[in-house]
């Protein structure tokens, strides 16, 4: 499993192919190459088809067809769109600070890319070389590496509102940086869950306690929750795409690029979307495991449960890239306070809370003596029942008791009249300040 | 002899960049005796810890301006300080070529200025002619003229409410308003010939009589459009993140909106049930049963209430209208504005007279003036003019009800952040064709 002990063994030549363990040597370096082209493949023409999906699932909202002119029902306009990008003239505004301007679009591109490599999206493989993990790097430590990734993103956007040199992108490069910062804070601490329950973070790991214990959507309900708003955030989709309101900041960051620099932050924004819903899928919705159909998810691996599994991984997928879409065309915008009050005094605290509860929950549940496995009458998951009926009446308390006027709070920040007369007096002084050579 | 010159507003307006390459303001000069003096500076309140104010252009091109407002803002954070509106950069001079205009001929001008509402200007200028004329119209030109301005208030409202979901980021609520805004201009569109400048009256009638099964449509129209008013009720009126965003934003006392002259649903968002079809009835508007909605707040969400209930009486009006449509001409018989038929012009030697005089120098009005208020959409909109007696207004002027409700945008927008300017700039509703003119 350890990727440095496959490396050296592969250098020593000294394992002989197993079919029933993990792959080596060799044919793991070909594997590893090959699943890396494929997912990279099926990511780039999955982002170029997210876009067509987004454009006939708003038309579909919006009473109206959406592009049905290029190719068959319009199946052919992300090629055409690419191809426009591709083509078009890269601008660069007179005042930007060009390397950054140039650097920005990938910083925010490679990373969103590179998050995606350590999901797992089916079971493992059978081959004649030992079995083929379905994620490109089965890393030990698979959810920090992407929580650290994906917190790279948020450079990318500073940098281009930065090197931009224009006001809306400046400010919509300030908002993502405090968007993407508060949020990420919630995300990790309601994952924290998972992990306590799970014992791992490997994410093969929390897929197959998965596979034994049930779903952890709903023994987690409230750090789904969370988990979502916040994969939400970091996504910078609606009702929290702020950093490019275009009623607010015409495009926010990106306001300046164009052609396939625009169009690199497009695919970032994409591929975020198709890593936030596989990650979500791993962490609480069994990964790529199949629901009332146990023999599919444990060994011996056969080729057609990979197939299967790969099917179930991408139909949860497509649900919640799906869910990202509907939501989307369905609400507002949160105004900038609003969203870093939803952040910092009601998310985390929560998240903080919930941790604490869970813990303790988790211990009394081992004091009790109820395995994770243990099933009341032979078939009710009385450990997943538990937490899961814990989550419902935390549920119920946080929603009940923290009303909705008090999570996104309505206009009370409208500064009084005597303090506007302060800053403006100060305003009026600074432009009274003699200016050299005036 | 003291002459004092202040010159804060045109320097925040074309502030320079100094030697460091900030954007400074040319200092406040005072004129004295001929010599330039500059003020003292105040003493400073509070130590300058956040550093200077950032400046920004909200307009007059950027998404979210409806038209070409140019709002320059200072910003302390995201805070505004101060707002200051432009205007002026769709000045086209309506006003003045309407001096050189028969009557008839100012019509398609006022389609022009507040393009939203293009028949119910048609309609109000119609009357405010008829009354310096001094003539009455047809019952069924009446009742016409009440369904023309009743679908353009629908038109106006449904736009607005499109437009303020994009600004506050709900996109498919302007989708379906913009689908039934569709349905009526394809029924002004049979009626008239035209779907956005109409210019559907003619002093003393209407351009047009509705075409045969014109009606069915209408009614039609009237029972299928309450469904999706409903539907757009559901998805924002109780949407949390929608309260959020409008309840408490730009809030404007009774007594304020009052004393700003604000107008329209403006006005009754902050509990004015001032309306100019109730208060000086015109078009037989006393004889439908509708009623005023008025708000308590005064706020952005009261506004979104008040022209969400509007856009409920105006169907509710329309229905009545409908019902009581009477036979009849649309044109009144006098033919010192409308030409007499052809046949009788070629036979009857008055009638030739009275063709002849029309169309060589148009319809004369008595020496007088006239004002007509009608409540357009956006408020109390208003039509002077002044007649020498000849065929052309010797002065035609507009009460723009936007112009006066844009007034109040620094009194609402000082202390809020930047993303409530823009949900209270949609909330006044405006259109800069009939502020600029």
């Amino acid at each position: 499993m350890n990727p440095m002990l496959l490396l050296m063994q592969a250098n020593a030549f000294t394992h002989f192919y197993n079919p029933a363990a993990p792959i080596s040597g060799a044919p793991w370096l070909w594997f590893t190459i090959l699943k890396l082209l494929v997912v990279f493949t099926v990511i780039m023409v999955g982002v170029a088809y997210l876009t067509l999906a987004e454009r006939k699932i708003s038309a579909w909202i919006q009473d109206r067809y959406g592009p049905n002119r290029v190719g068959p029902q319009g199946l052919f306009q992300p090629l055409a769109d690419g191809l426009k990008n591709i083509m078009k003239e890269e601008t660069y505004p007179d005042g930007a600070y060009k390397p950054l301007f140039i650097l920005a679009p990938m910083m925010s591109f490679i990373p969103a890319l590179i998050t995606f490599a350590v999901i797992p999206f089916a079971a493992p493989l059978h081959t004649r070389w030992g079995y083929v993990t379905m994620s490109i790097a089965n890393a030990p430590i698979g959810f920090l590496y992407i929580l650290a990734i994906t917190s790279l993103g948020v450079y990318g956007i500073v940098l281009a509102g930065w090197s931009s040199n224009n006001k809306y992108s400046l400010l919509g490069g300030l908002r993502s940086s405090a968007q993407m910062v508060s949020y990420e804070v919630a995300m990790g601490m309601a994952t924290v869950a998972v992990l306590l329950l799970a014992g791992n973070v490997s994410l093969e790991g929390i897929v197959e306690q998965q596979v034994h214990s049930g779903w952890n959507a709903f023994p987690l309900l409230i750090g789904f929750f969370i988990f979502l708003v916040a994969a939400f955030a970091e996504t910078n989709r609606l009702p929290f795409d702020l950093p490019e309101a275009e009623s607010e900041l015409i495009a926010g960051y990106h306001t300046e690029y164009s052609a396939m620099k625009f169009s690199m932050f497009f695919i970032a924004e994409y591929s975020n979307m198709i890593t936030a819903s596989a990650l979500m899928t791993t962490l609480f919705f069994g990964g790529w495991s199949v629901p009332f159909w146990t023999s599919v998810n444990v060994a011996p691996w056969v080729w057609w449960k990979t197939l299967i599994t790969l099917i179930a991984f991408t139909i949860k997928v497509v649900f919640f890239l799906f869910l990202f879409m509907w939501v989307r065309w369905t609400l507002p915008r949160f105004r900038y306070d609003q969203l870093m009050g939803l952040g910092w005094k009601f998310m985390l605290p929560v998240a903080l809370g919930y941790i604490v509860i869970m813990s303790g929950a988790l211990l009394v549940l081992q004091a009790v003596g109820i395995a994770p496995d243990a099933r009341w009458l032979g078939f009710v998951p009385v450990y997943w029942a538990i937490l899961g009926i814990l989550n419902l009446v935390l549920a119920a308390l946080v929603f009940v008791v923290l009303d909705r006027g008090r999570i996104v709070s309505p206009a009370y920040s409208r500064i009084e009249a005597a303090r506007i007369a302060r800053l403006r007096a100060r305003s009026v002084r600074s432009a009274l300040t003699p200016v050299e050579g005036d | 002899m003291a002459t004092t010159k202040r010159t804060v507003e045109v320097a925040l307006g074309t502030s320079g960049i100094d030697s460091q390459g900030r954007p400074y303001r040319a200092p406040v000069t005072v004129q004295e005796n001929g010599g330039v003096t500059t003020l003292e500076p105040p003493e400073p309140i509070e130590p300058d810890l956040a550093g200077e104010h950032m400046l920004i252009n909200i307009g007059p091109q950027h998404p979210a301006t409806h038209g070409v407002l140019r709002l320059v803002l200072e910003l302390d954070g995201e805070t505004v300080v101060r707002c200051i509106p432009h205007i002026g950069y769709l000045h086209c001079g309506f006003e003045k070529i309407g001096e050189y205009r028969q009557y008839n001929q100012v019509i398609p001008w006022t389609d022009r200025e507040d393009y939203l509402n293009s028949i119910g200007n048609n309609v109000a200028f119609a009357l405010g002619a008829e009354r310096l004329f001094g003539i009455e119209i047809t019952p069924r030109c009446t009742v016409l003229r009440v369904i023309a301005m009743e679908l353009s208030r629908i038109i106006s409202h449904l736009v607005w409410l499109g437009t303020t979901c994009i600004d506050i980021g709900a996109f498919s609520p302007f989708l379906w308003a913009f689908e039934q805004r569709e349905r009526v201009y394809e029924l002004l569109e049979s009626w008239v010939g035209a779907r956005l400048t109409t210019s559907a009256t003619r002093v003393g009638g209407m351009a047009a009589d509705i075409p045969n099964g014109w009606v069915d449509k209408l009614r039609d129209f009237l029972r299928t459009f309450p469904k999706v008013v409903d539907e757009i009720d559901r998805v924002l009126t109780t949407n949390g993140i929608w309260v959020g965003r409008t309840v408490g934003l730009g809030v404007m006392t009774a007594e304020e909106a009052i004393n700003y002259g604000l107008s329209g649903p403006m006005i009754r968002a902050s509990g004015v049930a001032y309306d100019v079809r109730k208060d000086f009835p015109y078009l037989d508007y006393e004889t439908y049963d509708f009623e005023v909605p008025v708000g308590t707040n005064g706020d952005v969400y009261d506004r979104f209430l008040v022209r969400l209930e509007e856009l409920r009486q105006s169907t509710r009006i329309l229905v009545q209208a409908v019902d009581r449509l009477p036979d009849g001409p649309i044109n009144t018989s006098d033919h010192r504005v409308i030409l007499p038929p052809k046949s009788k012009a070629m036979s009857d030697m008055e009638s030739m007279i009275h063709h002849f005089k029309q169309v060589m120098e148009g319809p004369r009005p008595p020496i007088g003036e006239a004002y007509v208020a009608v409540e357009s959409p956006k408020g109390e909109k208003g039509y002077y003019m002044v007649s020498d007696g000849t065929a052309k207004p010797v002065r035609w002027r507009i009460r723009p009800p936007s112009f006066v409700n844009l007034s109040a945008i620094p009194k609402m927008v000082e202390g809020h952040l930047l993303s409530d300017v823009i949900a209270i700039n949609a909330s006044i509703d405006i259109v800069m064709g009939e502020i600029d003119r």
